[in-house]
């Protein structure tokens, strides 16, 4: 084994690929501007057209409510919203977002409350449109307060105190601390988005290595220079894999400022400490250690496996069609990983992908199931291990090689 | 020097089975001579050149280049040839300079012999104007002499050409015709493979006709002439190949 050589290969590879703007892109400028556009952008985004549709008075309409007065008063009194007359066609005003949201009172409303009567107030709306669930909410609100007046007065009227229909109260605390609350919230993504980039930063490199390669005319000329096979394979291994691990290093860094950027926000917005301490993640010193830690065996798999699927390729765009599925192979287990209830098993422990993106999301949390981490570190080595194994043995096959 | 004893490629296809794309071929090339290897399209040029360059393993048979053998010792034969074809392209972001220097480090030079060669032959061969510009910003002209340099950086025994000139313009094909003779001139082992009857008129000291895998005559020009009572080559050719040619063989 001649480290020179791999050296030179990896130092030629390294040169080329920091002159190929796709090859930048891919690598440094996803992930840098990845997180802070679908985080903070997206995230500042959504505060501004929640607290927008917040701030709307809804225009409301009143079906019926002619015989309860008091009811009627109540609701045009409140500043928060805007009656509008009724039309026939209620419904459509509705889902045309003339009004936002429609209550129907029934008849006899006041008479029935007085005889104790139940009755049923409905609220008509829009689901899924924010400013209509909004409008609902505000309706809602002073029907409750308004049926909590009625309550009130029953048993005022009966001499009975109001605990007398409120014997304990139940209140849910968190013990968690802040920083696991939020880890809890986005462990899954993280560790997901590692995984996504480690493998996107991987697969252009890994696709220009081999298949760009035979495509330029440039894989018989070092072929025929007295390089062996495997340091050849190995020197481009190695500049595949500083692409994945580049692209997972940016991304964790730009995920930590975005966050860091995404909870300053929530503050200066007004969100309150409460949500400012929700989004806080803080990924220590440790924590990112060890998320590369795990990476890293991960990053040889999809490396040597990109460039393996890659080298069959005779063309750069033949090499794209074979490896763009695999994309969703990756995904499939990392997104699996953020379902509710998804934990670490020793099963789980053992499958690809799953097993790592499952751990992020523990490792975040700042959760150390030392007995997990190394069966996971381990498995992901053996698979990494068998997939250069394989990439350096399809480099020495000349039917691949020279596929015609 | 070269000498192959009955090399022999075989390829599997799925649709047409067992392909013999070279067999049992038996030549000796020598220092300061330049063998050239005449055939039509898929006659197996190309891939006895590949086996010699070791870039394929040959089937059956060896060759020994330099005194070593293609199958035991490839790197220590790759590492005294110089291996030249119209498809061995230059890495386009690399430039001209760095190109050469990249295969000189991969033939084990050192940094000062590297850079003393690298200066010499881009002095040799006019190449100082472009030795910064990118390779893809190069004409056909000078790409042809950044891989003349890239196969001499390690000054080789054995220079090994496939069809060089093709798809080339006169002035181009003038310059590589050129420098094969230098070749010859300093004692180098030469072989080259063409369908050009005029360069292995030109060039050749041995001339070697290939069909379907298979040497079917090799002799000097003269010897040829005087063999097949012919002069003009392209009628040697075509009475030596006719009985074997087979349209779209394999290469």
């Amino acid at each position: 084994m001649s480290l020179r050589n791999v050296g030179i290969v990896y130092r030629k590879e390294l040169t080329e690929a920091l002159r190929d703007r796709r090859t930048l892109i891919s690598t440094i400028l996803v992930p840098l501007f990845l997180f802070p556009v679908l985080s903070v952008g997206f995230g500042a985004l959504a505060v501004k057209l929640v607290g927008k549709a917040k701030e709307e008075v809804p225009k409301i309409v009143i079906l019926g409510g002619e015989d309860s007065p008091q009811v009627l008063e109540g609701l045009r009194k409140l500043d928060k919203i805007e009656i509008v007359p009724t039309k026939s066609g209620w419904k459509s005003q509705i889902v045309e977002r003339e009004a936002r949201a429609a209550v129907e009172i029934p008849q006899d409303f006041q008479a029935d409350i007085q005889s104790q009567k139940v009755d049923l107030v409905k609220i008509y709306n829009f689901q899924g449109d924010i400013k209509s669930e909004f409008a609902t909410e505000k309706i809602e609100a002073y029907l409750n307060d308004y049926h909590d007046s009625v309550v009130k007065d029953r048993l005022a009227a009966k001499n009975l105190p109001v605990s007398a229909l409120k014997p304990f109260e139940v209140k849910k605390e968190n013990v968690a601390p802040p920083e696991k609350v939020s880890g809890a919230a986005f462990g899954g993504i993280i560790g997901y988005m590692v995984i996504l980039l480690c493998m996107t930063g991987a697969m252009y490199p890994a696709m220009d290595l081999t298949a760009g390669e035979k495509e330029r005319g440039t894989m018989e000329t070092i072929l025929s220079s007295p390089i062996s096979r495997l340091h050849l394979v190995l020197g481009k291994f190695f500049l595949v894999l500083t692409a994945a691990l580049g692209t997972a290093a940016l991304s964790v860094l730009s995920m930590s400022v975005s966050f860091s950027m995404l909870s300053k926000y929530a503050l200066a917005g007004g969100g309150g400490k409460a949500a400012a301490a929700e989004l806080l993640l803080k990924l220590g010193p440790k924590t990112v250690a060890s998320l590369f830690l795990m990476a890293l065996p991960l990053a040889v798999l999809f490396a040597a496996a990109l460039m393996t699927i890659a080298l069959f390729a005779k063309t750069y765009k033949e090499a794209q069609s074979y490896l763009t599925p695999m994309t969703i192979v990756v995904v499939i287990p990392a997104i699996a990983s953020m379902l509710p209830g998804v934990e670490l098993t020793p099963k789980l422990a053992l499958i690809p992908i799953l097993n790592v993106s499952l751990l992020c999301k523990e490792l975040v949390t700042g959760t150390y199931h030392w007995n997990y981490i190394a069966i996971i570190f381990l498995s992901t080595c053996v698979y990494a291990a068998a997939a250069l194994f394989l990439a350096v043995k399809m480099f020495q096959r000349e039917d691949v090689l020279f596929r015609s | 020097m070269i000498e192959t004893q009955g090399l022999t490629k075989l390829f599997r296809d799925k649709k047409r089975g067992e392909i013999r794309a070279v067999d049992g071929v038996s030549f000796t090339c020598k220092p300061g001579q330049i063998y050239g290897l005449l055939g039509a399209n898929g006659a197996g040029k190309t891939t006895t050149l590949r086996m010699l360059a070791t870039i394929l393993e040959p089937s059956n048979g060896t060759a020994i280049v330099c005194g070593h053998d293609v199958i035991e010792q490839p790197e220590k034969v790759r590492a005294n040839v110089g291996f030249l074809s119209t498809a061995t392209a230059l890495y386009p972001r690399l430039n001209a300079q760095e190109m050469v220097e990249y295969f000189g480090r991969l033939n084990g030079l050192g940094e000062t012999e590297l850079k003393k060669r690298v200066d010499d032959i881009f002095s040799r061969l006019d190449m100082n104007s472009f030795r910064d510009r990118r390779c893809d910003k190069l004409s056909t002209g000078m790409k042809q002499k950044t891989s003349i340099a890239r196969t001499l950086i390690h000054d080789p025994q054995v220079m090994i050409f496939d069809e060089p000139t093709l798809g080339l313009d006169i002035m181009t094909a003038r310059t590589i015709i050129g420098f094969i003779r230098e070749c010859r001139q300093r004692g180098k082992t030469v072989i080259f493979s063409t369908h050009v009857m005029s360069e292995v008129e030109k060039l050749c000291d041995v001339i070697g006709i290939i069909q379907s895998g298979k040497l079917l005559a090799e002799g000097s020009l003269a010897e040829l002439r005087e063999r097949y009572q012919e002069l003009d080559l392209e009628e040697i050719f075509v009475k030596v190949v006719v009985p074997h040619y087979q349209p779209e063989e394999a290469a």
